[in-house]
């Protein structure tokens, strides 16, 4: 009986504060803008912050109310960027897939190290001991602080360098954010041709140091017909918009630290070469 | 006399964050801003008081039927139940301060000061007067706390801190010697 009792008073208290709460939720129902809802609907909803926004919610308000573009999600892609377009009512842009990109190439036999380092298995730690164990003050220290931080199994350490999965990144920032040299930086998916170092030592201490560093020669610079090249520092960087990806610069490269666009034909064994050390 | 020194006694003696130590976790998330501080305070204090009231008579329903036991339960249900009620009123009346408490106001749900205030009533064996008045200074003991505490931390942004003390350490030391302070309200009241 008083298990009855209890299932009872308990069944009927539940259904009294559902009955009062369903009415509430007529009387103090807020609009919520139609296209907003059906925005964060097709959101890939993994709240990552990549557009900048506070998580998928904030993206979706923020483009009903046109304060952000149709592709604002860097996760989605494309094909979400279509789908919010269609929503929205409008032509979904072209979009260029933006992705992370380490900016070193200094894999364990390229560079030099300073000492050996034994102590946690984090970049973090390990650039607080004189900068890192690595000779290049500027280098990818590869202990994987990135890799961990990545939700999306973007980046991974190959030979002592970081480096991204452009199939897989997507643009959310917490490596770049994480990484205590601050090597990691975001790049058009499709320009393919940029200076992986980031080094702006003088030429004769990276070259000491590094046999794949820029050693600020200025070659890439003279060479650039769309002087998309940006020389400051000692360190060439490529400008994304200006470039046209004819390759003139990384062929000319005397360390070959600008990594080329693959192309099919034409200089494919030069290509080979360099992508592989990446 | 007696419910004024009782709302005294639950807001300043026996504070719910600084000498019962209840509620903390929101004690700790939202006292960053004093706005937001305040926000969080009201609706508390609406939410304690609320059931305060109804989990009276929620005891008084279970103890008609002799089911006593189910205190706990009932008490979670009466409590989730309104603070679904009151996030549906502040998401209608108050836009920005949804927006600011985030997801604290959900956390209210959780928030053991609720529950806790709800069961030490029944165990005092108050009446409802003497219960309305606990459930609205523990509210008021609680805004007071939390509204203070954002002011310090507002000021601590400004402070030169030790890099291990910086964020959390010092909040939480910060948060002990506000208790401390507190402390020195006991005997202030016999109750």
């Amino acid at each position: 009986m008083l298990i009855a009792y209890a299932v009872i008073v308990l069944g009927v208290l539940g259904l009294i504060f559902g009955i009062i709460l369903d009415f509430a939720s007529k009387k103090f129902a807020v609009e919520v803008d139609e296209k907003e809802a059906a925005i964060l609907e097709v959101l890939p909803g993994a709240n990552c912050g990549g557009c900048g926004f506070p998580g998928c919610g904030g993206l979706a308000a923020a483009i009903a109310g046109g304060n952000a573009p149709v592709n604002g999600c860097p996760v989605g892609g494309a094909a979400v960027a279509a789908k919010v377009a269609e929503i929205m009512g409008v032509e979904a842009g072209s979009g260029d897939k933006i992705v992370a990109n380490v900016r070193c190439k200094g894999t364990c036999e390229a560079t030099k190290t300073k000492y050996e380092y034994s102590g946690i298995q984090d970049c973090r730690a390990a650039a607080s001991l004189i900068g890192g164990p690595k000779a290049c003050s500027y280098g990818c220290l590869g202990l994987g602080t990135c890799v961990q931080v990545c939700k999306f199994d973007a980046i991974h350490v190959v030979d002592g360098v970081a480096v991204v999965d452009d199939e897989k990144c997507v643009n959310c920032g917490k490596c770049i954010d994480i990484c205590p040299k601050g090597l990691i930086e975001r790049k058009p998916a499709n320009k393919e041709v940029t200076v992986l170092c980031k080094s702006n030592d003088f030429g004769k201490t990276v070259k000491e140091n590094c046999s794949v560093g820029c050693i600020g020669c200025g070659i890439c610079f003279k060479e650039c017909p769309f002087d998309a090249i940006i020389f400051e520092n000692k360190l060439a960087q490529i400008d994304y918009s200006k470039c046209k990806q004819c390759n003139k610069c990384a062929m000319k490269c005397p360390t070959k630290v600008i990594k080329p666009k693959e192309r099919k034909v034409a200089a494919k064994p030069v290509v080979e070469n360099t992508t592989e050390n990446k | 006399m007696k419910l004024i020194l009782l709302f005294l006694s639950i807001v300043l003696v026996n504070n719910v964050i600084t000498s019962q130590f209840l509620g903390i976790c929101p004690f700790l998330g939202v006292s960053k801003k004093t706005d937001t501080a305040i926000g969080m305070g009201v609706a508390v204090t609406f939410v304690i008081a609320l059931a305060s009231v109804i989990t009276y008579f929620i005891q008084m329903i279970l103890n008609s039927f002799n089911i006593g036991y189910l205190q706990t339960i009932a008490f979670i249900l009466v409590i989730a139940s309104i603070v679904q009620f009151v996030e549906m009123v502040i998401k209608k009346t108050s836009p920005s301060l949804y927006q600011a408490l985030g997801v604290f106001l959900p956390l209210i749900t959780t928030n053991c000061a609720v529950l806790g205030i709800a069961i030490v009533n029944i165990n005092k064996g108050y009446n409802i007067i003497e219960t309305l008045i606990n459930g609205l200074g523990a509210g008021i003991g609680f805004t007071l706390a939390i509204v203070i505490f954002a002011g310090i931390r507002e000021r601590l942004e400004l402070a030169e801190v030790q890099d291990a003390f910086e964020g959390f350490p010092i909040t939480l030391i910060s948060a002990s010697l506000m208790s401390i302070a507190f402390l020195g309200f006991t005997g202030l009241i016999k109750l």
